[in-house]
């Protein structure tokens, strides 16, 4: 089943989609991944409702009208939006319909997502291209981005012989 | 930065609240980081109880068991928290075939080779080393020409054979010896030798779990129920490369000296001292770094055996073919 997580990796990075569902998780004692979980320990202090988990999806917290996602900066912003799109849909599939909020961190800056009807045929269509990536028997490639340094697959997939 | 912590003496480890104590016969009490410790090595007599171990557990420490002699016994492992059936299924499949399997048995050899061929490189000019390197090489071409694992096995029994001929030309003359004898080491040099193979393999052990590897499946060496045979594999890597090195340095320094070894009835130990200098030195080249080539950064010694587990579950899940270190610097 397709969750938030998967919706993140997608937009980021079929590789590590891919990796991610075969259950070959390297995020244990990354660094940048410890900074995300103590900023989601601590963000949340205030509203009214803390974590909400139903089948595939668990959501940070619902303020309200609400879903709220907090990140700590806004590189990922596409694959951010989409994850709370799809947080959305999923909701209002169980009869919830709400707004989203991210709030970045660092910037200090807080962006409102309002789920639309081209965005869900839009979340269909991801979902099932989610599905046929899990499906291959082997790893997409190594993508080769500015963004590889900073992934917790970094040492992973750059750990090969290379040439003198 | 997890450390390593060393236990020479006997004693009692206690918990107390969150902190983990270590105290010796003379009541002497001394409180250990666990927040920041990766290993514990146990040389002494030592009382616990499983208070102890679920604080282990809850801090991912494994704690690893030496008997009087200096021979591993075993290790506590806490549960381990990276699984993935995929990988598992997948480096299986590599076993059961048996192409596959010379493949990889093949890979370590040639590694292991390569590595103790390095070490010989600047003795060339003794001739007895210049011609036992000679002999070194052409016994590793026959490794293109054989298939069957016992084959494998017996081309690296050779070169292994042909290699500790070369030591009594590059060490002291006081730790010559005839031949390697492991059950039991008889004379200095092989007990030295078995000591820190013994280190070696503790050390992949922990970086294997640190992966999604099964340390049970191995290739070179026959998956047993005794051992965690897939750390005998990747140790054949690192053993010329790291402890062969550590040797080398430690008597040619003459830093230890014929007096750190026990002289038992029919054996030959290293003492408390032996084995503390032993471990100072190893640490250190553990924690020596080198620049990666892919991975543009510093890496230890110790992180290259964490990243020949990544390459071999790339090359199990059919990502990228597995080559095995050969250092280049």
């Amino acid at each position: 089943m397709v969750s938030g997580l998967h919706i993140q990796y997608y937009f980021v990075c079929h590789r590590k989609l891919w990796l991610y569902a075969k259950n070959i998780q390297l995020e244990e004692g990354h660094e940048r991944v410890q900074t995300g979980k103590i900023l989601h320990e601590r963000a949340y202090k205030n509203s009214e409702e803390k974590e909400l988990a139903v089948d595939n999806i668990k959501i940070d917290a619902i303020d309200g009208e609400y879903v709220r996602e907090v990140k700590v900066t806004s590189k990922m912003t596409k694959a951010d939006k989409w994850q709370l799109l799809f947080y959305l849909y999923e909701l209002k599939k169980r009869g919830l319909n709400k707004k989203g909020l991210i709030s970045y961190t660092k910037e200090k800056r807080t962006e409102e997502v309002v789920l639309t009807e081209k965005d869900e045929e839009e979340l269909d269509k991801i979902k099932e291209s989610i599905q046929e990536i899990m499906e291959q028997s082997y790893p997409p490639g190594v993508i080769h981005s500015p963004i590889c340094t900073k992934c917790a697959y970094y040492d992973f997939c750059y750990a090969e012989e290379g040439e003198e | 930065m997890n450390k390593d912590y060393y236990i020479f003496k006997s004693g009692r480890m206690r918990r107390k609240n969150n902190t983990f104590y270590f105290i010796d016969k003379e009541e002497n009490k001394k409180s250990l980081p666990v927040h920041q410790m990766e290993n514990i090595y146990v040389f002494g007599k030592v009382d616990f109880n499983t208070d102890f171990l679920n604080m282990l557990t809850q801090h991912n420490v494994r704690i690893h068991f030496y008997n009087y002699y200096g021979f591993y016994n075993g290790t506590y492992y806490p549960r381990s928290r990276q699984v993935s059936g995929f990988t598992v299924v997948n480096q299986s499949n590599h076993y059961l075939n048996e192409v596959k399997r010379q493949y990889l048995a093949k890979q370590f050899v040639s590694s292991s080779a390569f590595h103790m061929l390095r070490n010989l490189r600047n003795h060339k000019n003794y001739d007895e080393v210049a011609s036992i390197m000679e002999s070194m090489q052409s016994h590793l071409d026959l490794l293109d020409n054989v298939q069957r694992i016992p084959e494998i096995m017996g081309v690296e029994g050779t070169i292994r054979q042909l290699y500790y001929a070369s030591f009594n030309y590059i060490l002291p003359a006081e730790f010559a010896f005839d031949e390697r004898t492991k059950r039991p080491p008889k004379d200095p040099l092989n007990a030295i030798i078995s000591f820190g193979n013994s280190i070696c393999y503790t050390t992949v052990l922990t970086e294997i779990y640190k992966t999604h590897l099964d340390p049970t499946v191995s290739f070179l060496h026959e998956p047993s129920t005794k051992r965690f045979s897939l750390s005998l594999d990747i140790a054949e890597i690192f053993k010329p490369l790291l402890v062969d090195a550590v040797i080398f340095a430690l008597l040619n320094r003459k830093q230890i000296k014929t007096s750190d070894f026990e002289y038992l009835e029919d054996m030959v130990i290293l003492n408390d001292s032996g084995k503390k200098k032993f471990i100072k030195e190893w640490n250190g080249k553990l924690e020596t770094t080198i620049k990666h080539r892919r991975l543009k950064r510093n890496v230890s010694y110790k992180y290259f055996i964490r990243l020949e587990c990544y390459k071999l579950i790339k090359h199990f899940i059919g990502d990228q073919q597995y080559k095995p270190l050969k250092a280049w610097w």
